[in-house]
């Protein structure tokens, strides 16, 4: 199967990339940037520990074809804290301890992020529907809830 | 040993050190990780339950552009000669020899630079098998009638296994037996006599990293990166399967997406191992989450329990019988059925006691260690069981459990007097939250609530060694040295914390370095709950003698007594620039009394862990669908060393055991999975958290733990199942005794209670 050149925007950054018709977007980030912030686990798109936002919305990585990002404005884990200071979400998942393993916590942050960014002040039934798609085998998810809202109330205070 | 906290370190709720790394994506998993050069394999896998390899046709699989090599067992043999490996006994080969003994065993594997490549080219390998009888069912199996292995091949690294040595004609792989007293006797006595059968399903770790390993083989070494649980375990084994000194192969162990016991021992290394030795090239074996489902899971299990009690209703006699469907391959199993053995008959004052529990070798994936070693499938069946019996002769639950439950002082069913086990303190803190004595709100027509309790008691695996080592370097900054792997339970932080308490130090200043066999010296296993105790204890002995270093080096160079002059200023007095180190070691092993022929001992473990759970339940009667409305959860942690995360731990592990108890089933035609995908396997998601959830370790100290703190990681997995079982009765008066609890399970009940049975479609 023949490769393309596609180009996208990684991280704020301009990029190019060669995929194959059947890559993903998770393989492409892992073997073409050593970007692993997002990672396959179920391989279905179904515990979000793939999550990246391409154009601002969560996609699974592990079934978004890389192909698609075409033009597209990718942002990843990586980019949050690029800066070397922490997105005020992990700030949170961190004094929460919103999180054991990790494996799935950039996943979370990710769709926290966007939560956030459509509901600034979340309610419980909001917060569970936005990260309804995210497993956490650790089973933090009472100590993500109450990230969520701290993350919440330190950007309005913020 | 249990010396009050002076450093300021033990007791505080600092967040996990790696925190920052696995927030930001940074945090390294083998799963992840990629080396120059590096193949990846990809397994092909057995078909048949129980069969014999006809022939593997691996001819067009090798034609496809790309493929580097396809192995099997034939080109194993040609480089280990005797490819079979196991932590009991050595009856697991690296790719199936002759025969296969369950579906998914790998028979092939396939290299390839590009994992697609590989993924194809083992969908044209065909392997023919002539199928044999196959046996999955622990009961059946227990029969002999159809047999999973011609001989077995325990290990002899457990002495209790050594009578199994070449025997033939049985699928039981260890028969653990105890007996205390007379229960013939106690039962002819008893005033009543209850006796029940409980049973729990197959189900899985799921640690959202699958398994993983790399193995770059050269001819002077091999190193090995691995999502492992136990990381010298994996130096030894693999040194054994090459024959060479342990020195000779390295194992490096970065964080794990998890383990909960599935990757203990080996799973993918050593045939990482095998494929690099063949390839020469470092080899990459990754699970798919599919293939978990073929690698390792919890043991099913069949428990009869039969109880007699005096007419006061004080238990005098109790015999345990448990089978436990082990699967094709022992792993951990013979330990499982042998230790939790240790507590079958529960936290309970019986003169008169007899246990018999069976490890069974079944064609299934294997069986291991799966979060509470045995114990949560005998917590099920003994406390639905003490429940059912206080409903038979009317009386409280709760008052039932306290007139017979075991207490500090007194004999365990092994002989060994319970020590600092509060059993007593966490059911009445359990009845207390729960408000037991109150009123409490049944519900009224389709919705019906009720609510029960469960109590614990668990012997932590023993004898079992740790070795740490403390470097303290010329600035005075501190690296602790130490195999224990952090896969979420936070050890880093907790043995952070004990170094910094000794040498006076923020824990967050200690380095701790990565698990790496080279470096970090020999622990038996992060599992069973045992690190924060024996690792701990190791830590702690390292520091101290770090400390006593430090002291004589001050006295060296004419410090004053207590002086408290910079570290880094002492070692440039000595040294005449910032140069040296003080190291300090410490191991730790407790003692131990094997169990003698009637499995009694006076020293079964080095701690008692205890954990109880209390429900509160509604039950839809039309549908039988049970909404748990709140979980507490009790432990005794002894003193905690990071209250936060014991608080996560406990939480986490119950919710957990909630899956297991509501949904989680692995569900089996003819030995195949039928649901190998967490599309149709449901973990708990943020939905299934029940609305309330309450955690608390009880006010505790272990007299003989570091800082007088003991083993979590397990305790909340304990009384969950029985709980919830024990409430859905006090709801609805219908008994579940198997799991999972699930709506189909419980209408069935519902309506054959109520003599309208559910057809069977």
């Amino acid at each position: 199967m023949s490769s393309r050149t596609i180009s996208f925007t990684l991280n704020g950054r301009p990029v190019t990339a060669d995929v194959k018709p059947h890559h993903n977007v998770v393989e492409m980030l892992q073997s073409q940037f050593g970007l692993t912030g997002a990672r396959e686990s179920c391989g279905q798109g179904l515990c979000g520990c793939c999550t990246v936002l391409v154009d601002g919305k969560p996609v699974s990585g592990c079934l978004y074809l890389a192909a698609f990002l075409d033009g597209s404005e990718v942002v990843t884990i990586e980019h949050l804290a690029e800066s070397g200071k922490l997105d005020p979400v992990q700030e949170a998942f961190i004094d929460c301890g919103a999180f054991q393993c990790g494996y799935c916590t950039p996943g979370f942050i990710l769709m926290a992020k966007t939560l956030l960014r459509e509901h600034p002040d979340p309610d419980d039934e909001q917060i569970k529907h936005y990260l309804s798609g995210n497993l956490c085998r650790c089973a933090a998810y009472p100590e993500i809830v109450n990230a969520v809202k701290m993350a919440a109330r330190n950007n309005k205070a913020g | 040993m249990a010396t009050i906290a002076s450093g300021g370190q033990v007791g505080r709720s600092l967040p996990r050190i790696e925190a920052r790394e696995k927030v930001t994506g940074r945090a390294e998993y083998t799963h992840l990780m990629q080396l120059p050069g590096m193949l990846f394999a990809k397994i092909v896998r057995s078909t048949v339950a129980h069969g014999r390899i006809k022939s593997i046709d691996t001819g067009p699989a090798r034609a496809i552009p790309g493929v580097y090599a396809v192995y099997t067992s034939d080109d194993i043999l040609k480089i280990i000669p005797n490819p079979y490996y196991g932590p009991a006994f050595h009856d697991q080969p690296i790719l199936a020899i002759g025969k296969v003994h369950f579906v998914g065993e790998p028979v092939a594997a396939v290299l390839a630079a590009d994992p697609h490549v590989a993924e194809q080219a083992v969908q044209e390998i065909v392997a023919d098998y002539e199928e044999l009888p196959a046996v999955f069912d622990e009961l059946e199996a227990a029969e002999n009638k159809t047999l999973v292995h011609e001989e077995l091949k325990p290990a002899g690294t457990f002495a209790d296994l050594k009578h199994l040595k070449g025997r033939k004609g049985t699928n039981i792989a260890l028969d653990f037996r105890l007996r205390r007293g007379d229960v013939e006797k106690g039962f002819a006595e008893a005033a009543h006599v209850f006796e029940h059968t409980f049973r729990t399903q197959k189900v899985l770790h799921v640690p959202l990293e699958p398994h993983a390993s790399i193995a770059d083989y050269r001819d002077d070494g091999v190193t090995i990166w691995s999502s492992a649980q136990g990381p010298s375990f994996v130096r030894t084994e693999i040194a054994r399967l090459l024959g060479w000194p342990e020195n000779r192969v390295r194992v490096k162990v970065p964080y794990l997406g998890a383990g909960y016991g599935g990757k203990l021992y080996i799973k993918l290394e050593a045939l990482a191992v095998a494929l690099s030795m063949l390839a020469r090239r470092p080899v990459k074996v990754a699970n798919t989450m599919e293939e978990h489902f073929y690698t390792i899971t919890k043991h099913p299990s069949t428990f009869r329990i039969k109880s007699g009690l005096d007419k006061d209703g004080r238990i005098v006699a109790r015999q345990c019988e448990i089978w436990w469907n082990g699967g094709a391959y022992a792993d951990i199993g013979p330990r499982v059925t042998q230790k939790s053995g240790f507590t079958a008959s529960g936290p309970y004052d019986i003169e008169n006691v007899a246990i018999d529990s069976y490890a069974l070798y079944t064609n299934l994936t294997p069986a291991g260690a799966l979060r509470g070693f045995g114990i949560p499938q005998l917590v099920w069946g003994y406390e639905s069981h003490t429940d059912m019996v206080a409903r038979a002769l009317k009386r409280d639950p709760l008052e039932f459990r306290k007139q017979n439950l075991l207490r500090d002082g007194r004999p365990q069913a092994t002989g060994t007097i319970l020590k600092d086990a509060a059993i007593e303190k966490v059911l009445d803190r359990i009845a207390e939250r729960l408000n037991w004595k109150a009123p409490f709100d049944r519900g009224t027509g389709t919705v019906r609530r009720g609510r029960g309790l469960a109590v614990a008691l668990k012997a932590v695996i023993s004898p079992t060694t740790s070795v740490a080592i403390v470097n303290v370097s010329a600035d005075g900054s501190t690296t602790l040295y130490c195999g224990t792997v952090d896969m979420g339970q936070g050890s880093d932080t907790a043995m952070a914390q004990i170094v910094g308490e000794v040498l006076n130090m923020p824990a967050e200043t200690i380095r701790i370095v990565p698990r790496d066999t080279d470096v970090t010296p020999y622990d038996m296993g992060t599992l069973g709950s045992r690190s924060l105790f024996h690792m701990g204890h190791a830590a702690r002995l390292a520091a101290e003698e770090a400390r006593a270093k430090i002291a004589a080096l001050a006295r060296e160079v004419g410090e004053p007594e207590g002086s408290n002059i910079p570290l880094a200023d002492l070692f440039r007095k000595k040294y005449g620039m910032q140069a040296g180190n003080i190291v300090g070691t410490g191991s730790y092993k407790p003692d131990y009394v094997p169990p003698d022929a009637q499995g009694l001992t006076p020293n079964a473990t080095p701690f008692w862990m205890v954990a109880g759970s209390g429900a509160e339940i509604e039950v839809d009667t039309e549908t039988g669908h049970v909404r748990v409305t709140r979980l507490i959860n009790v432990a005794d942690v002894g003193r905690p060393i990071n209250p936060k995360i014991v608080e996560t731990q406990l939480s986490g592990a119950a919710l957990m055991q909630l899956g297991f108890t509501l949904f989680e089933k692995i569900h089996l035609d003819g030995g195949q999975v039928t649901n190998a995908s967490l599309a149709d396997y449901k973990i708990p998601g943020i939905h299934d958290v029940p609305p309330v959830m309450e955690i608390e370790a009880v006010d505790a100290i272990q007299e003989n733990g570091p800082f007088g703190a003991k083993g979590v990681g397990e305790l909340a997995t304990f009384g969950v199942s029985p709980a919830i079982a024990n409430a859905i009765d006090d709801a609805v008066g219908v008994r579940l005794t198997e799991l999972p609890l699930t709506a189909e399970a419980l209408l069935r009940a519902l309506r054959a209670k109520d003599n309208r049975p559910l057809g069977d479609e």
